[in-house]
């Protein structure tokens, strides 16, 4: 299933998880290994335990079983990001957008130089136009999310988590987002796991697409995207993507939806 | 113009009721008096008497009891919150001693603190500290799962989650707390004041103005009590207002 990737490729490498909610397992010997650089996306269900799954490897949830190592590391010793759905209940309203951003640089302890160095790459990689001092609810949804973005890619993560980062975004917004993310992962090389459900997305912004079936949820399909970097919205209608869209709904309709 | 206009307009119409019920000698005017004769023995109460002192007094009681209360009641409440386990082991307690009427524990605290200043702030500070502790802890308990996780992701520890995020999410339910406590505080003085062993306050000349028959006095004193447990109410909204700017965002 992993497709043998060599290890030192590995960013991070899932061997037999094990995961039960009040005796109902959700996770039952899940394996998976992530290449280093690679965006993963997973697609599947809701309730299918997506986000259990990134927040065990995140750290934040425990798992019942089986181990999730980052190049040989737990998850204790590696910087990861995370950007959560919910970006007006993950930032710090009491603070600003811009201390949003620095809190956790300061936590890894970084020199104040280094950090306002950072802030300011990081607002001009992601072509930043409002004013960062004001506070979080003073910006529009996908100013926030945007915050809660490069937050999470402050401290140079090794590992990027997003929970579904653009599901509460309109379209326009959304796209936008989308290919200022996909210009900054792919040029800092970052190691990136997305959860979507929007199928288009899971294929437009990810160099592999996990598919999961219901519970206890178990792999459909590890579809390769091979298309070419930078994604733009004519990818949309070139063949190499239907071509992949077509195979993914046709996974889509048999194992998920039917079962 | 509205904000202060209709409130003003519902004051004066009280007052106009109020002098209606005189003119008409709805009760003897020994137990009502008119609104001029109040403001006119309270004027010169204020001016001469040791109405002042009275005021200042209450205020003082109030103070000290509401600050040695929130140093207890902050500080543990956000202990208690941050370990939700032994809050829901001290609720039952916490909740039973904030449903007593504080007046009822009076007898108790005359045996343990004696007859005296320290029994007045002793009980206020008592029934406010419960309050904002209870405030405190249902603060900290509903802080915002998620903001918690970022915290923990971005490499905070439990101390730095309690410090960075748990105060600051429970800061708007703490400051509800101070208000309710401010005002209990402020009551359970007063109560105080009439009954045990005081020799001023509001309170007592309250009770001293009434056996005196002095009774546009003793409504004057009774409006003073009331706009100082209706400022302090404000100071503290408009304290929520200023300082918790991003509540409810
Ligand atoms: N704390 C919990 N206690 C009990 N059951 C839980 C808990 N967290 C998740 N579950 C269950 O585990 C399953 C997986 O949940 P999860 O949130 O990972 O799903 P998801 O794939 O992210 O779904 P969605 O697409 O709706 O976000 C669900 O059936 C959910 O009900
Ligand atoms: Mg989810």
């Amino acid at each position: 299933m992993s497709g043998g990737i060599a290890p030192r490729e590995t960013a991070l490498s899932i061997r037999g998880l094990r995961k039960a909610f009040g005796g109902q397992p959700v996770y039952d010997g899940f394996d998976l290994d992530v290449r280093r650089g690679d965006i993963l996306a997973i697609f599947g269900p809701n309730g299918c335990g997506k986000s259990t799954l990134i927040n065990m490897a995140a750290g934040l949830l425990p798992h019942d079983g089986g181990e999730i190592l980052f190049d040989g590391r737990t998850v204790a010793d590696v910087r990861v990001g995370y950007v959560f759905q919910n970006y007006r209940e993950a930032l710090f309203p009491w603070r600003r957008a811009a201390d949003n951003i620095r809190y956790p640089m300061r936590r890894l302890g970084l020199p104040a130089a280094e950090i306002e160095r950072r802030l300011e790459r990081l607002s001009a990689d992601f072509r930043v136009r409002f004013d960062l001092n004001r506070y979080p609810y003073e910006l529009s949804g996908g100013q926030q999310q945007l915050v809660s973005i490069m937050r999470s890619l402050a401290i140079e993560p090794e590992v990027l988590f997003l929970d579904e980062p653009f599901s509460a975004l309109d379209y326009e917004t959304t796209l936008s987002l989308r290919a200022l993310l996909q210009d900054v992962l792919k040029g800092r090389e970052v190691t990136s796991i997305l959860v979507s459900h929007d199928l288009e997305e899971s294929i437009v912004l990810a160099d592999r697409l996990l598919m999961l079936t219901r519970r206890p949820t178990s792999v459909a399909d590890d579809v390769p995207i091979p298309l070419p970097w930078p994604r733009t919205p004519e990818t949309l209608g070139e063949a190499g993507f239907v071509a992949i869209k077509t195979r993914c709904l046709r996974v889509f309709t048999e194992a998920v939806a039917g079962a | 113009m509205r904000a202060v206009g209709l409130p003003a307009l519902g004051a004066l119409g009280f007052i106009l009721l109020w002098w209606g019920a005189v003119l008409v000698e709805v009760a003897d005017p020994v137990l009502l008096p008119s609104p001029a004769e109040t403001w006119r023995e309270t004027m010169h109460a204020l001016n001469t008497g040791p109405l002042w002192h009275d005021l200042w007094q209450t205020v003082q009681r109030t103070v000290v009891s509401f600050l040695v209360a929130s140093l207890i009641g902050v500080p543990l409440g956000i202990a208690l919150g941050a370990q939700e386990r032994l809050y829901r082991t001290c609720e039952f307690v916490v909740d039973f001693f904030r449903s007593t009427p504080a007046s009822a524990l009076f007898p108790l605290f005359l045996i343990l603190f004696g007859v005296g200043e320290g029994t007045k702030i002793a009980v206020a500070a008592f029934g406010a500290a419960l309050v904002i502790l209870f405030n405190a802890a249902y603060g900290v308990m509903n802080a915002r799962r998620t903001r918690i996780l970022a915290a923990q992701v971005m490499g905070a520890g439990r101390v730095r989650i309690m410090f960075d995020v748990l105060v600051w999410e429970a800061t708007p339910q703490i400051l509800v707390g101070m208000r309710s406590g401010v005002s209990l505080a402020l009551v359970i003085i007063v109560v105080a004041e009439m009954f045990i062993g005081s020799t001023d306050g509001l309170g007592q000349r309250v009770i001293v103005a009434q056996s005196l028959f002095e009774s546009g006095l003793m409504y004057g004193v009774i409006f003073l009590a009331g706009a100082l447990g209706y400022l302090l109410n404000l100071l503290f909204l408009i304290l929520e207002k200023q300082f918790v700017h991003w509540a409810g965002k």
